[in-house]
C-alpha cells in the first residue's frame, strides 16, 4: 500500500473540507490575536455533500492534540430553497424537484441550501 | 468572544478554480470534467469519443485516479496527450491538482480537455476544478434510484450519459425513471442514452459535443 493510505482517514471528502475550515479559522484567529477556539458554527446546505458526523469526526481528528482540540463544531442543516424566475415564488424546494408550486415553472434558482459556509466563531 | 466570519468553506479551492478558469479561457480551451461512479464507463466512452473526434479536434486529457496509471495508459493508446493524476487516498481532483498538470500540455494547440475525475457519485460536485461544465454517466446496473439518492452531482451536471444501455433485457432498471428522476433535480439536463459497448447513441452524444467545442469558439470570437 501507498502511504498515502496510512491513517486510513482521507478517503473522505470531510477530510479536505475540515482542512479548509481550519485554515480558515487559523487564520481568522491570527487576525483577531486570538490564543483559543471555543466553538464553530457552520451552515451545511441540505444538498451540499456533506455528512455532518463525518465532518465532525475529521475536525476532531485534525484539531486533536493542537491547541484548537476541544474546540465545539455546532452546524446548522439549512433547508434547499428555491426562487422561481417565472413567478418569483419563494419556497422550499422539497425532494429535490425543481419545480415551483405555483406555477409549475422548472426555471428555479437555487436560494439557499447548497452551500457549506463558516458563519461565526468563539474565541479567546 | 464571537467573530462573525461567514466565508464559503471551500473558497480556496474555488480561488483556484476561477484562475484556471482564466487560463483555458484566455487558450480558448473548452474543458469538461466527467464524473460518475467507478466502472459506470467514463474511461470507456473517452477512449469511444476521442477516437471519433480526434480528426477534427485536437483533445487533452487529465486522467484522476486514486492509484495506479491505467486509465491513463488506455487513453494514450488513442495517441492523444493524456496526464495521471493520483490523488494517493482523496476521492476527488481539485482546482490545485488540475493546476499542476498544466506544464504538461501545450494548450496553444488543444481545443478540448477532458478531466475524467476519481469515481465517485458524490465529492466530486464539490470541487471546482475551473472547468465549463460537468458531465456525468450513470450505468444501468447502477439503478433507477440515483438521481433522488445524490441529486447535488445530477444538480450540478449539464449533461448525463446513461451507459451500458445494452444490458437493459437483464435488468430490472427504467432508464424513463432515471430521465424523470434526473430531470425533476435538473430539468436543463442534456440527456443521452448509450452503450460504449455496442455504439449505440454515441454519434448524438459526439454531436452535442462537436457543437459545445463550436459555441465556446464563437463565443470568443
Amino acid at each position: 500500500m501507498a502511504p498515502c493510505w496510512k491513517d486510513g482517514l482521507f478517503f473522505m471528502h470531510e477530510m479536505s473540507i475540515a482542512q479548509s475550515l481550519l485554515d480558515i479559522i487559523k487564520d481568522e484567529m491570527r487576525k483577531h490575536d486570538a490564543t483559543a477556539l471555543r466553538s464553530v458554527r457552520l451552515a451545511i446546505g441540505q444538498m451540499s455533500a456533506i455528512v455532518p458526523e463525518s465532518l465532525s469526526f475529521c475536525f476532531e481528528v485534525m484539531t486533536s492534540g493542537t491547541d484548537l482540540e476541544g474546540a465545539q463544531l455546532n452546524m446548522d442543516l439549512i433547508p434547499l430553497r428555491g426562487l422561481c424566475r417565472e413567478c418569483g415564488l419563494e419556497f422550499e424546494i422539497e425532494g429535490y424537484a425543481f419545480e415551483c408550486p405555483h406555477c409549475n415553472s422548472h426555471s428555479i434558482e437555487t436560494t439557499a441550501g447548497q452551500g457549506l459556509s463558516i458563519v461565526e466563531i468563539e474565541v479567546d | 468572544m464571537k467573530i462573525s466570519v461567514v466565508k464559503n468553506i471551500l473558497e480556496a479551492n474555488d480561488r483556484i478554480a476561477r484562475e484556471n478558469r482564466a487560463i483555458f479561457d484566455e487558450k480558448d480551451l473548452l474543458v469538461f470534467n466527467l464524473m460518475s461512479s467507478p466502472g459506470a464507463g467514463k474511461t470507456a466512452l473517452l477512449e469511444k469519443t476521442i477516437s471519433a473526434l480526434k480528426k477534427d479536434l485536437s483533445i487533452g486529457v487529465i486522467e484522476g485516479d486514486i492509484q495506479s496509471s491505467q486509465d491513463a495508459e488506455r487513453i494514450a493508446e488513442t495517441g492523444i496527450p493524456v496526464v495521471q493524476i493520483n490523488t494517493g487516498g482523496a476521492c476527488h481532483l481539485d482546482g490545485n491538482m488540475i493546476r499542476d498538470t498544466f506544464q504538461e500540455f501545450d494548450f496553444d494547440s488543444m481545443e478540448l480537455l477532458v478531466v475524467e475525475n476519481v469515481g465517485n457519485l458524490v465529492c466530486p460536485a464539490e470541487f471546482k476544478v475551473g472547468e465549463d461544465f460537468k458531465a456525468m454517466i450513470l450505468s444501468v446496473t447502477e439503478g433507477d434510484d440515483k438521481p433522488s439518492k445524490y441529486p447535488l452531482m445530477f444538480r450540478e451536471s449539464k449533461v448525463l450519459l446513461i451507459n451500458k444501455i445494452d444490458l437493459i433485457p437483464y435488468l430490472d432498471c427504467s432508464v424513463e425513471r432515471i430521465r424523470e428522476e434526473a430531470l425533476k433535480v435538473n430539468p436543463r439536463l442534456a440527456i443521452f442514452e448509450v452503450s460504449c459497448k455496442t455504439g449505440e447513441g454515441l454519434e448524438a452524444w459526439y454531436a452535442w459535443l462537436r457543437n459545445e467545442v463550436t459555441n465556446r469558439r464563437s463565443a470568443r470570437d
